[in-house]
């Protein structure tokens, strides 16, 4: 069985670097594509399936922390196994820590041999086992949990960094900007927020507005106990939830009291939806 | 006497004053007027009591009329009134607090002829108002003056750590440790493949690493300086990102010898790119320019990237802040500098630094003579 990889890596001369000394270290294995935004390493990792993805952490469009997530997001479970992941940067400490914390491979820039050859040692040791049969959606499972492990940590990291910061904010009021007139939203009545390109879509139950910020600035500043996050594009207020349901694939969709549209809740996040 | 602050510190300090007071006057009045000590505690307590509920009651008004005038402010940031009105009205609450303590204490103790007498009254009021007076006042001096040299104090340590800390900022943004070994791992990989390629970036990577530790200890140096480190982080950045990077830099020979803060245009160059050409999967052009007008030098860093809508304007804004800062620290209000979109339809934006241009005798002696 060949053991296929990507590289996801923004500077060129340094991708071409990875892709050269790993074919040194690791004749046998077949780099089927090298990408250099963090949209693209998604998008060819769903359609490739590589046994195992390079993430770079800082790359346009998505970050390497981001793409790991979209990715878990959004992989067919039944059919392959999920790429093992090795983040690759070149000066973070707080995300060092993150991967140490959440068990998460990565290697340094500039990567050494010695580091790269040890690296490569692991992956073949832990492709080996992977042979086994094993439960697909149990192997998933355990990246989803070092995946949320890394964002939580990532998250607790930037709190206790930002000194200056005084309690958040809330926001009561979204201001909808149409033309010449701005729509006031009070906050209250809005039944879940929806990214979609560079906007948010702010959903109540009469109406469906667009504003032009991020669903992690937004959040920044919404109540976590009242606004829920169920999906790295959506985020919906808990008491607008009528029900949870889960098909026979696991995946869980949500139903609004107010709203006809149906909202499903990525692996990620599915750990909301617990019965008592 | 009014004191701002702290709540429960104001409220700490305002009965320690007056437990002061009371006992310090009860002793004066008993030793004056050699009157039983008991009662007069009672009298003084009543007095200081009263009088000091009538300040709190004013400060507390303040407050509430301060706060709702200025809506939007924090707490702390409230104006205090004119130290005229905070007198007067100290005065006034010390005079019908003295009435209503004395009434007070008559009543506790059940003998309404004690305190006052009829044909004594304005020499014998003014007298025993004097009297509780002056230990009020030494008290209060005393914990003011206590309390102002504790805020001076205060003051100067926050000063001299904002200092420090900002210069630790400036060293640590100039020599970033993602952007140093990303550089490392790029010169890395040329070593092999093109060696006269990575001499040419460790070159760069010299020159400005060397920039970078004269500019902590220059106060100025010549703006061809300036441009020439911004030629080596550029170059340094062209390698690391290919085809994504195009830049020109302009320097009128005219402002070659101006003087320049060090690095001061490093962090505008920087934030166009991290935040204007990395997101942008194309990348995109930067230009440095320089021009005078008038007697105000114009220094330019425009990039064609994502445009100041994009969500990461948080590092945008550091990176601002610290610039601002600089020429405020250095010209006051007579440089700045503005952050806007570009006017143009390549998009993008364009940081414009405007710095006073010293009359031409003092150019030339400051900086005739440095390389």
């Amino acid at each position: 069985m060949t053991v296929t990889a990507m590289i996801a890596e923004d500077e060129a001369l340094l991708a071409a670097n990875l892709n050269s000394e790993l074919k040194a270290l690791w004749p046998e294995l077949q780099i089927v594509a090298s990408v250099a935004d963090g949209q693209s390493a998604v998008d060819e990792a769903l359609r490739l399936q590589p046994d195992i993805l390079f993430l770079d952490i800082r790359m346009p469009k998505m970050t390497g922390l981001e793409g790991a997530q979209a990715l878990v997001e959004d992989w067919h479970t039944g059919e392959k196994e999920f790429p093992l992941l090795v983040f690759v940067t070149a000066y973070d400490q707080y995300a060092i820590q993150a991967f140490e914390r959440a068990a998460f491979d990565y290697l340094l820039k500039p990567v050494e041999s010695a580091r790269l050859a040890a690296s490569c040692a692991r992956l073949r040791q832990r492709l080996k086992t992977r042979v086994l049969p094993r439960n697909d959606s149990g192997a998933l499972d355990d990246v989803v949990r070092q995946i949320r492990e890394l964002l939580t940590s990532k998250t607790s990291d930037a709190s206790s960094n930002a000194t200056d910061r005084s309690a958040p904010d809330r926001l009561t009021m979204i201001q909808v900007s149409m033309g010449s007139t701005i729509t006031m939203v009070p906050v209250e009545q809005v039944l879940f927020f929806e990214a979609s390109d560079k906007y948010v879509r702010v959903v109540t139950a009469q109406n469906s507005h667009l504003i032009r910020t991020s669903l992690r600035e937004l959040m920044e500043r919404l109540d976590p106990a009242i606004f829920w996050q169920i999906h790295r594009s959506a985020v919906v207020r808990c008491d607008a939830i009528a029900s949870a349901n889960r098909d026979e694939s696991g995946k869980l969709t949500l139903t609004l009291h107010e709203h006809a549209e149906r909202l499903s809740v990525s692996r990620m996040y599915a750990d909301h939806f617990r019965g008592m | 006497m009014i004191l701002f602050g702290n709540q429960t510190n104001s409220i700490w300090r305002t009965a320690q004053v007056s437990l002061v007071t009371i006992v310090l006057g009860a002793w004066l009045y008993s030793t004056i007027f050699r009157e039983s000590i008991t009662e007069d505690v009672i009298y003084a307590f009543s007095v200081v009591t009263l009088t000091q509920l009538l300040i709190a009651a004013g400060r507390y008004g303040w407050m509430r009329y301060a706060t709702r005038s200025s809506r939007g402010h924090r707490a702390t940031e409230i104006v205090r009134p004119a130290w005229q009105w905070s007198a007067a009205w100290v005065i006034l609450c010390v005079i019908v607090g003295y009435f209503l303590g004395v009434h007070l204490g008559n009543m506790i103790i059940g003998d309404p002829e004690v305190a006052l007498t009829m044909t004594t009254r304005t020499r014998m009021v003014s007298l025993s108002i004097a009297t509780g007076l002056i230990p009020a006042m030494f008290v209060t001096f005393y914990y003011y003056s206590v309390s102002r040299i504790s805020r001076i104090e205060l003051q100067a340590q926050t000063a001299l750590r904002s200092a420090v800390e900002s210069q630790l900022k400036l060293l640590e943004s100039q020599l970033e440790p993602h952007m140093l070994f990303n550089t490392l791992a790029n010169l890395r990989v040329l070593m092999i493949d093109d060696p006269r390629r990575a001499q040419g970036m460790l070159d760069r990577l010299i020159g400005y690493l060397r920039g970078t530790l004269s500019a902590s200890r220059a106060k100025m140096h010549p703006l061809h300086s300036e441009f020439d480190r911004i030629l080596d982080y550029l170059e340094l950045m062209a390698i690391r990102m290919g085809s994504r990077l195009h830049f020109e830099i302009a320097l009128p020979p005219a402002l070659s010898d101006a003087p320049c803060p060090p690095f001061l245009l490093q962090p505008l160059v920087e934030n166009a790119i991290k935040h204007g050409l990395e997101p942008q999967v194309q990348g995109g052009r930067i230009y440095v320019t320089a021009k005078l007008e008038g007697r105000v030098m114009i220094l330019r860093v425009r990039d064609t990237g994502a445009g100041l809508s994009g969500a990461s304007t948080e590092g945008t804004h550091f990176g601002m802040k610290q610039v601002r800062e600089r020429l405020a620290a250095l010209y006051g209000s007579r440089a700045s500098v503005v952050l806007a979109p570009a006017a143009d339809a390549e998009g993008g934006a364009v940081a414009t630094v405007s710095i006073p241009m010293p009359s031409a005798s003092s150019a030339s002696v400051t900086l005739k003579g440095t390389p």
